[in-house]
């Protein structure tokens, strides 16, 4: 019990982090280049939504407030959310987003690797869900690495300008929270310092074979698992908060 | 873009089907379009794609010469077997 506020804190972020992504994703829904590729990212966009709704099911649960998940996607205000500042940036281009997409889903897999053998067994047997359908958002976005980032010159640039963008924010991928380092102690969720070796080894080969050039000097972004966010988050939820704002209870 | 035809197998034992087209610019993305446009209701587990353009198809205009002569035959369905119950697919 000792860790609960913890644990709410740290799946929350798992929470965020799938439905803001998701939403982003969503955003292509009749805007994607083709037919079949907008069909393609909106599934992506309803596996994340998905499985944000499981992590706020669960933190619902660990909470033990009478809250539920619609309350906690749609009533807390951006200070409180936990997601990586990678998934609320505006969605850019296609390459844009099929980069996000591929940095963001590698970490997280990677990741989700480690927590199946978390002692919280519930932790465990949701990466094992969401893993399956994140091993095909990283199939899907290496594809379109590759053929972009080999493809014309323009589509070329189009990649390496999304990589210069993106790559500052990869960092905060790797710097628990105080909450987090907790959690660590306690082998509850693995250290994401240790996955980075592996991360960018494997991240590095996937770019390189694209072409693809990491920026060597930049910024590093972090803030986002500690409620500071860019400020494209507002507006994310202003959107998607609407409905249950002005119209509190409302069901369809 | 090329046009590419999908196949796509419902369960284990059934053969694949032709279920539609799309557009893609290879084959390993039409196999990636192929799983997000038709599977995406549970409907396979099994996908091929072909380009279009490599199935070469019978002229309709031909179709008397090729058709008609099998449409009097009878004799050549399995029609006057008995299926035992236990035959599923056939």
């Amino acid at each position: 019990m000792i860790a609960n506020q913890q644990v709410f804190q740290f799946v929350l972020h798992l929470a965020d982090d799938s439905l803001i992504l998701g939403h982003r994703l969503s955003e292509w829904c009749g805007h994607g280049p083709t037919i079949e590729q907008d069909i393609a990212l909106t599934n992506l966009a309803l596996d994340l939504v998905g499985q944000s709704r499981l992590y706020y099911q669960y933190a619902a649960e660990i909470e033990g407030k009478g809250r539920t998940e619609d309350d906690l996607a749609y009533l807390r205000d951006v200070i409180e959310f936990r997601n990586h500042l990678i998934t609320e940036l505006p969605r850019g281009d296609f390459a844009f987003t099929v980069l996000r997409q591929y940095l963001w889903c590698s970490f997280r897999t990677e990741f989700y690797q480690h927590l199946l053998t978390s002692s919280e067994i519930k932790l465990g047997e949701l990466a094992a869900k969401c893993l399956k359908e994140l091993q095909y958002h990283q199939r899907f976005s290496i594809t379109w690495i590759n053929r972009l980032g080999l493809g014309t010159k323009v589509s070329h640039e189009k990649m390496q300008t999304a990589l210069d963008e993106l790559w500052p924010y990869t960092f905060e991928f790797f710097q628990p929270t105080a909450a987090e380092e907790k959690l660590i102690n306690a082998s509850l969720i693995p250290d994401c310092r240790d996955i980075r070796k592996t991360w960018d080894q494997s991240c590095q080969s996937v770019l390189r074979e694209a072409s693809l050039v990491v920026p060597q000097e930049h910024w590093d972004f972090q803030g986002g698992k500690e409620g500071m966010h860019t400020e494209h988050l507002g507006y994310i939820l202003a959107e998607m908060q609407f409905l249950q704002r002005t119209y509190p209870g409302l069901v369809w | 873009m090329e046009l590419f035809e999908v196949f796509i197998r419902s369960r284990n034992g059934l053969h694949h089907k032709h279920v539609g087209s799309l557009h893609a610019p290879d084959h390993e993305v039409a196999l990636e379009n192929a799983r997000d446009v038709y599977t995406r209701r549970n409907e396979g587990i099994s996908i091929w794609v072909v380009r279009s353009k490599d199935i070469l198809a019978s002229n309709p205009s031909e179709q008397e010469a090729l058709f008609e002569p099998a449409r009097d035959k009878i004799y050549r369905h399995p029609t006057f077997y008995n299926l035992p119950d236990d035959v599923k697919n056939i």
